[in-house]
């Protein structure tokens, strides 16, 4: 195949890409764009298989093989409640993905046109080096990430004395180990900077707190963007180069998002330290003498029958209790009884972007009764009923009225203008910002104390009798 | 080295340049000047080049992202992961010469680390996305 024309049908390529993200501007258009993508990556893979430079097949097809029916295996198999930690595990594959692409770059220069070994272009070293360190880094920072969602390590942010000023130090080694590298092209530079670059990514991402993780996962789905469009810089691939600069903006957008979600700076994320491991018991004392309301699910049956709106705030602590189908066979009794139920879902709930509404959608619940925090908060005002079940921060008053309050100025949805609140929650402990919720001891607030699944299908159960 | 071997290199070599020049004119459709100025300037580095199509791309990639809605984040970050797994465009070549190297070896990996991603990413994000059909009911 010629060049021009395998150049051409990567940029045919590119513009799938940019399809398959276009269409997720609707659920309609949503399943084609995916569609697209799988076009553009297959053009890709075929273009680069005819190209003159690829003239042994046996190891490239048992490779597409064996990755691809380990992936089909996990995807097919994942639960809905997983994907964060799964969505992390991918994108520590690409990053290793991009440090293997360099290191075959910087051994076998000659196959990419990048020169021959020991006499590599510069421009070619600087851009090989940035791969490979983004590579690393996103490899371990997200090895980290997946084990922190996965439980296997505590969600408490980790820090040590110095670790600021260690990781700069590691930031400033990493640059250096690059002008070494591309000054004399030595392999001892090449694994050296890949080492460093590994140990950052894994200490950036382990003083950042559980409640921190929807804008880490993103961060890394950036990096992980970033790595490729270095990859594509290094082997003056453009397709990889547009890939990476849209994949890379997509998670800078989301971390963005997710930060002002939170009504915290980029900054102040990565400098970690935030939240806690949850479910721990806030400052004790506080709450002592005042007086909260509890209710059964009864009561809790009994109040929304009689309501004309709900409005529904789910939360991470739903998805773990799986209570998302048991929480829909509710709104579906409440809809039958003539009471109108949406869901508000705050940018952050949920442990990445989005999660809330993929794990109602798998409970069947139609896309058009979700709603966005800034469309519906001023509904609160006008529903007889909040029903907020696993969500706790997202919906603490605090937010707005103590200036002192560690997440003072993150937008919250307005549940305490409803009616009545229905809180249901396994205990009186704080969420992951550690901060108590005043709501909890409102007049018009009615604990529901239990498991969110079994809270849901005792409610179920009372709406039947 | 033998004449054949120095013959399809140098044919590689051809067509490396040929890619460059295609480069650019990519380019030339997104940015008129940009062209015009690498017409002038022949010894216009490659780096540059792909520096245009780079922050070209980004701007591309800022207005679509913002247009996705906010109920679809979760399979926006499935399916990005999918396709930055085009890296196995890089991974392919690695792997794709005749014997058996370190570079080969390398490649190899890659190749299937990548299609892990390719296909969990894609399938996934089928899931998804099913899940967020109209309910008929």
């Amino acid at each position: 195949m010629s060049a021009n024309l395998s150049a051409i049908l990567y940029l045919v390529s590119s513009i799938c890409f940019i399809m398959a993200l276009r269409g997720l501007s609707s659920p309609e258009t949503s399943r084609a764009g995916n569609l697209y993508g799988i076009i553009g990556m297959t053009v890709a893979v075929a273009t680069t298989l005819a190209s003159p430079e690829v003239v042994s097949y046996w190891m490239i097809i048992l490779g597409i093989l064996i990755g691809g029916a380990i992936g089909s295996l996990i995807a097919l198999r994942i639960e809905m409640t997983a994907l964060p930690q799964l969505v992390a595990a991918f994108h520590s594959l690409v990053g290793l993905a991009a440090v293997f692409v360099a290191g075959a770059a910087f051994y076998a220069p000659e196959s990419y046109g990048l020169g021959a070994r020991g006499s590599i272009h510069a421009a070619s070293l600087i851009e090989m080096s940035l791969g490979l360190a983004i590579g690393a880094i996103t490899f371990t920072g997200s090895v980290v990430a997946f084990a922190k969602l996965q439980g296997l390590v505590s969600g408490k942010p980790l820090v040590f004395p110095g670790q600021h000023v260690f990781n700069a130090a590691l930031g400033i080694a990493i640059l250096l180990l690059c002008a070494w590298l591309v000054a004399s092209e030595s392999s001892v530079a090449f694994w050296l900077l890949c080492l460093v670059a590994l140990a950052l990514g894994f200490l950036l991402i382990l003083p950042i707190g559980g409640a921190d993780m929807p804008v880490v996962i993103s961060m890394l789905n950036s990096y992980s963007g970033w790595a490729a469009a270095g990859i594509g810089f290094t082997l003056q691939n453009n397709l990889l180069i547009v890939t990476g600069a849209l994949v890379g903006a997509s998670g800078a957008i989301l971390s963005y998002i997710m930060c002002k979600g939170m009504n915290r700076s980029i900054f102040n994320v990565i400098l970690g330290g935030f939240g806690t491991d949850g479910g721990v018991a806030g400052p004790a004392g506080s709450s002592g003498d005042k007086a909260v309301k509890s209710g059964s699910a009864e009561d809790a049956a009994f109040i929304m029958k009689n309501a004309r709106s709900v409005i529904v705030v789910p939360g991470y602590g739903m998805a773990v209790a799986q209570a998302q189908h048991a929480l829909r066979e509710m709104a579906d009794l409440l809809k039958k009884e003539g009471v109108e139920v949406r869901y508000a879902i705050h940018p952050v709930a949920g442990r990445m972007p989005g999660h809330m509404n993929v794990l109602l959608a798998e409970a069947n619940v139609p896309y058009e009764d979700v709603v966005e925090l800034e469309e519906i908060n001023r509904d609160f005002a006008t529903a007889d009923v909040a029903f907020v079940i696993g969500a706790n921060d997202v919906t603490n008053p605090a937010a707005k009225t103590d200036p002192q309050s560690p997440i003072y100025g993150m937008p919250i949805l307005d549940v305490e203008r409803a009616q009545t609140v229905l809180f249901v929650k396994r205990s009186m402990s704080s969420g992951y910002a550690g901060v108590e919720n005043e709501l909890f001891f409102r007049d018009n607030t009615m604990m529901l104390f239990g498991d969110a699944k079994k809270m849901c299908e005792e409610i179920v159960k009372a709406l039947g009798a | 080295m033998d004449a054949t071997q120095i013959s399809t290199r140098a044919g590689s070599l051809a067509a490396d340049a040929d890619t460059l020049a295609q480069n650019l004119r990519v380019l030339a459709a997104d940015a008129g000047q940009i062209a015009h100025r690498s017409a002038e300037a022949a010894g216009l580095s490659p780096t540059v080049g792909a520096l245009a199509v780079f922050v070209l791309a980004c701007f591309v990639g800022y207005y679509v992202v913002w247009r996705v809605t906010p109920a679809l984040h979760s399979p926006l970050m499935a399916v990005t992961n999918a396709v930055s797994s085009v890296i196995i465009v890089g991974a392919l070549i690695a792997a794709g010469p005749a014997g058996l190297g370190f570079a080969k070896v390398m490649g190899f990996l890659a190749v299937v680390l990548a299609s892990v991603n390719i296909f969990g990413g894609f399938i996934v994000t089928h899931r998804m996305l099913q899940m967020f059909k109209k309910k008929t009911r």
